[in-house]
Formats: structure tokens, C-alpha cells, sequence
């Protein structure tokens, strides 16, 4: 052995047949290249930029947008200035993605289980639905949908209404506006105080169930508390202001148009069903996937401790089901939020509509809002996967 | 609906990140009025919307306008409205930095419409060549050396004029009064005749 060493050192040549200094050599060579290579676009992007005398930074945030938007949760006018429209799209983003994730994965779950079914024609059903929704592209469905709804629906004049407070129609759904008067904190504080007291009641439920083996009727009470609670807080309210603290405002026809009361544009809708539609296929076949890794062993066991097949799938199924569903579902989250930005494509206002779209192409200022809305996608997508890692370590295998 | 000043609340069908997005809002709050613009990132896909009953109004360039209406399902349930409510010229553009091409596109333009000024169509310009105007007779390559001085032929305004026509020959067979745009030469018509087409004489 310690001749072969000799030999190594010795009977070695040059240096540059050393390994060890050949792979510093070349790994000092890719990070130059690399970095190198780097240097040269900013640079060469800089010069360029200069050259045209286009001023780089971010001030062209503070100047005045003068553009409308369609939809915005956040105030905003013609006066507002281009942060504030970045602003405006980033909500609208974020809300259409909060949403669909809810409703894509509510979808999801029901098609995959579907999808497993005993019944021929349920699965079948579920098997036409996924085949048919993720195999077609998603541009395509989101206009499907968008003009399946405009023309299902009539225009502002002939509106379908319900009752004199809700009209719908090819400008949106419009519902009436809630206007939350003096005393409104007591329905909100008997609400929150609701929500704890149900968390806090299952938790006590469960452990007594783990104690003593009695089950405690936990949605009854839940619902109980759930109305009670904010009900308390309106009498409470009515009491010390004298008067219901809540009064609407009403939609009403003036021209061309709805005014008042709060919309629901159809652009909204549309993307709504076409994302979570289409993500909804794939969210199936990951929950399939998930449920059929569980052995069917699993499923024998319960059933011979006397579940019953809810909570078989329940208590026994789902639990395991979940560690093999949960990365691939983030995954299709991901994809969820990044196709948000198709939305451009049918005048919902998000952020690629909005700052990659109209504001780039009034301030020109490419470089900075390309990279502001690269960055935020980015931020958006590592905050979903931190967080469902988390959720995943937390319903990992607890192995004892 | 004779004028765009009773859009009050009106639903505005326009393209993102175009100057007539910003137009549309200069022009209602200008004249204090409501309106929702719904604004797509391709055209047709506002026409579509449009179509579709989405909005209450289309705006874009006038010609757009005229081109876009006849893709509707009932083009003639539609009117382009009057009012005008930005700047918006259009022209050949070129490339910088190549001033011979620039020369050319400029003068092949000027071409057509000093031809609709003194006459000369595409029906007429063979007889015109024995025109005794001198401006005719320099255009036509009869006289001076305006071809070469291009980089062309001698004939260039007689192949334009021969092969496509004068000004007002290709206005009225593309977009005027007598095609679906049905568009007036209003602005378009030459200096000397209400409008604010001018070019430099051929000299």
C-alpha cells in the first residue's frame, strides 16, 4: 500500500496530471466562465440602455399611471401611481390564486376519489373529465370558458335578477355592498371568538375521546357556537347603538351599466373555472396515485376493527395517502399561481396583465419591471413550497 | 348614440399597453365621466369580447375601427362614432441609420401624392409623359435625374404611379368610401383640398 503511494508521488510527472490540481483548475475555469459570462450581459445591457439614453431604477414607480383598471381591491384611480398599480395586480393575482388552490383542490380530491369509485359510471365520468380537461390546452380552455360565460349570460338591460338585490349579467355578478355601521366589532369579535372556541372544543373533544373512548357531538357544537357567538355580539350591538349595525347598498341600472353594490367581473370567473378545472385534473390523478400507494392491506385491517368506510378513508387511508400526495400537490399549486399570469389573455387584471403589460409598455422601462415581476413569482412560489414542506414534515411518519 | 359624450358608465373594450388605453382615460375624466375599461392583450380577442357584449364601446384608431367593424357578426349594427379623441398619424417607418432607404420610402410616398395633385393616375400616365409641366416632366424622369440621384431608375415615379397609382387611387381602393371600411379621406385629403396631406415639390 505505502509503495503504491510512493509511486504516486513520486513517479508523478507534472503537476498538471495531478487530479487534485486538475479538478481546481477546471472548476476555477467554469466559475470564470460563468461568472465572466454574467459581467458580460449586465454590462452589455447597461451600455445598451445608456445608449438609448433609457434612465435605469425605480423611480419610474412614483410617477402618475393614468390608466384604468377593471378590478381592484385596493384603492386605486387614473391619478394613482404605477407602485400603486403594481399593487393592484399583485392582489388581484394573489386572490385568484388563493381561490383557485381552494377550489382546485376541493375538485381535485372529489374527481380522484371519484376516479376509484366501485360505481362504472361515476369512475367513468371522472375518467372523462381528467382525460378530457389535462389534455387540452390551457389558453384554449380559459377562452372556452370565458366566452361560455359571456354569452350564457344576457347584457346589463335584460339581466337575470334575483329578487331586486342580485343581478347577473355579461358586465359581472353584482351583489349587494354590505356597509358595516357603529357596533359592527361586536359581531366581529363574537365571530373570532367563535372560531377559537370551536378549535378549542375539538381539541378537548379529541382528547377525551383518546381518554375515555366517548365520542362528543363536535359539529353540532360547532355550529352552535359558530352562529351563537356573532349573535350574541348583534344583540350586544343593538343594544348599545340601538340599531342593526349592517345596511347594503344596492345595485342599480343607470345607463349603460350596473352601479353600486360589489361585482364579480366575468373575466374573473372565467379564469377561476378554467384554472381550477384544468389544475383540478391533475390534483385527481395525484390523489388517485395517493390513495392506491396505500396497500389495500390498510383498508382490510380497519375494516376488521369495525370501520366503516368513511372513516376507513378517514382515519386510515388519507392519513397515509397524504405523505405521497402532498409533493406532487405542490407542484400543481405552483403551476396554479404561475398560470394566473394567462389571465392577460382575457382582460382579467393581474400582475403580468397589468405591471408586465401596461406599465411596461408606458414607463419602457423593461429591465426593472421584467425583474420586479420575475422576483415576485419567485417569492410566491418558494413561499408556497416553504410552506407545504412544512405541512409535509408535519404529517410525515412519525416512526416510534 | 350620436357622440362619444354620452358613454357616461359605459364598459370601454381597448388593448393593454396602448397609448389609446391611456387616451380612453384622459378622455372620459377629461369630460368627468364614469367607465370600466376592459382591457386584452390582443385584438382580436377584444374585438371577440366586443362581439360577445362584453363592452359598450370599441375604441381604438379610427381606421382600426373601420377595419375591426367588419369582422363583426352584424357590422352594420355598429357605428364608428364621430368624436376624435387623440393624435394618432400613421405612416411608413424605417429602420435608422440607412438614409438611402429612408430617401427612397419618403420619396416613393411623395411620389403618390403629388401624383394625385397634378393628375396623373395610373390610367393617365402615359399620356401625362408628353405633358408639357415641367414638375411632370421631372417626376416622370423626362427631366433632371431624380432617379439616379436615389439610387433608382430614371422611371420609378412612372412604375409607381403606372403599377400602384396615385394617392387617392390606392385610398379609395383599400379603405375608402366605396370598401367595407368605408372611410372618409377626411385629415387624408390633399392640403389644397381641406385636409393635411402636403408633400415637397419634385425639384
Amino acid at each position: 500500500m505505502a509503495s503504491q503511494g510512493e509511486t504516486a508521488s513520486r513517479g508523478g510527472s507534472a503537476f498538471w496530471n495531478d487530479p487534485k490540481f486538475r479538478s481546481i483548475f477546471f472548476q476555477l475555469l467554469v466559475v470564470a466562465t460563468v461568472v465572466g459570462f454574467g459581467w458580460y450581459l449586465l454590462h452589455n445591457t447597461s451600455a445598451n440602455l445608456e445608449r438609448q439614453g433609457i434612465a435605469s431604477g425605480f423611480d419610474f414607480l412614483d410617477s402618475t399611471a393614468g390608466f384604468g383598471i377593471i378590478m381592484t381591491l385596493i384603492e386605486y384611480s387614473e391619478e394613482s401611481t404605477y407602485g400603486r398599480a403594481f399593487w393592484v395586480g399583485l392582489v388581484n393575482t394573489l386572490v385568484m390564486s388563493a381561490i383557485g388552490i381552494v377550489l382546485a383542490t376541493i375538485i381535485g380530491v372529489i374527481v380522484g376519489i371519484a376516479r376509484l369509485s366501485s360505481n362504472w359510471l361515476i369512475s367513468r365520468i371522472a375518467t372523462v373529465y381528467i382525460e378530457t380537461l389535462r389534455n387540452i390546452p390551457l389558453l384554449l380552455q380559459i377562452f372556452f370558458w370565458y366566452f361560455a360565460v359571456l354569452r350564457s349570460v344576457p347584457g346589463p338591460r335584460q339581466s337575470y335578477a334575483l329578487g331586486e338585490s342580485i343581478f347577473v349579467n355579461n358586465r359581472g355578478l353584482y351583489t349587494p355592498k354590505p356597509l358595516f355601521g357603529d357596533g359592527f366589532e361586536f359581531i366581529a369579535i363574537g365571530f373570532l371568538a367563535a372560531i377559537a372556541g370551536i378549535v378549542a372544543v375539538r381539541r378537548w373533544a379529541r382528547k377525551r375521546q383518546a381518554r375515555t373512548g366517548e365520542q362528543f357531538p363536535v359539529l353540532l357544537t360547532s355550529l352552535g357556537i359558530l352562529f351563537g357567538l356573532p349573535l350574541l355580539g348583534l344583540i350586544v350591538a343593538v343594544l348599545a347603538y340601538g340599531g342593526v349595525p349592517l345596511s347594503f347598498e344596492y345595485p342599480a341600472l343607470t345607463g349603460f351599466n350596473f352601479t353600486g353594490g360589489l361585482v364579480m367581473i366575468p373575466e374573473f370567473v372565467a379564469l377561476l373555472l378554467a384554472l381550477s378545472a384544468y389544475t383540478a385534473a391533475f390534483i385527481a390523478e395525484i390523489v388517485r396515485a395517493g390513495i392506491l400507494a396505500v396497500s389495500h392491506g390498510q383498508t382490510e385491517a380497519a375494516r376488521s376493527l369495525g370501520l366503516r368506510p368513511g372513516p376507513t378513508l378517514r382515519l386510515v387511508i388519507i392519513p397515509q395517502a397524504l405523505r405521497v400526495i402532498i409533493p406532487p400537490l405542490t407542484s400543481q399549486y405552483l403551476n396554479l399561481t404561475k398560470n394566473s399570469s394567462l389571465a392577460a389573455a382575457i382582460a382579467y387584471p393581474e400582475l403580468v396583465s397589468v405591471f408586465a403589460g401596461t406599465v411596461l409598455n408606458q414607463t419602457g422601462q423593461a429591465v426593472e419591471v421584467i425583474g420586479i415581476t420575475m422576483a415576485i413569482y419567485l417569492g410566491l412560489s418558494l413561499s408556497i413550497s416553504a410552506f407545504m414542506n412544512w405541512y409535509n414534515r408535519k404529517i410525515a411518519l412519525v416512526e416510534r | 348614440m350620436k357622440s362619444a359624450k354620452e358613454l357616461a358608465g359605459a364598459a370601454v373594450c381597448t388593448n393593454t399597453g396602448t397609448t389609446t388605453e391611456l387616451n380612453v382615460a384622459d378622455y372620459f375624466r377629461g369630460n368627468k365621466m364614469d367607465y370600466k375599461v376592459v382591457a386584452f392583450e390582443k385584438a382580436d380577442e377584444v374585438v371577440a369580447a366586443y362581439d360577445a357584449g362584453r363592452c359598450d364601446v370599441y375604441t381604438t384608431d379610427r381606421s382600426g375601427l373601420a377595419a375591426q367593424r367588419t369582422k363583426l357578426k352584424e357590422p352594420d349594427a355598429h357605428v364608428v362614432l364621430p368624436e376624435i379623441i387623440s393624435k394618432e398619424p400613421l405612416g411608413p417607418a424605417v429602420r435608422h441609420g440607412d438614409s438611402q432607404w429612408g430617401d427612397i420610402v419618403r420619396w416613393s410616398l411623395n411620389t403618390m401624392i403629388i401624383g394625385e395633385e397634378l393628375g396623373i393616375t395610373s390610367a393617365n400616365v402615359d399620356k401625362m409623359k408628353g405633358s408639357p409641366n415641367p414638375e411632370v416632366k421631372r417626376m416622370l424622369g423626362q427631366e433632371a435625374n431624380f432617379g439616379e440621384q436615389l439610387g433608382l431608375g430614371q422611371d420609378f415615379a412612372y412604375n409607381i404611379l403606372k403599377k400602384v397609382g396615385n394617392y387617392a387611387e390606392s385610398y379609395n381602393r383599400n379603405v375608402g368610401p366605396d370598401t367595407p371600411l368605408k372611410l372618409d379621406r377626411g385629415l387624408n385629403a390633399l392640403w389644397n383640398n381641406g385636409g393635411i396631406l402636403y408633400a415637397p415639390p419634385f425639384r
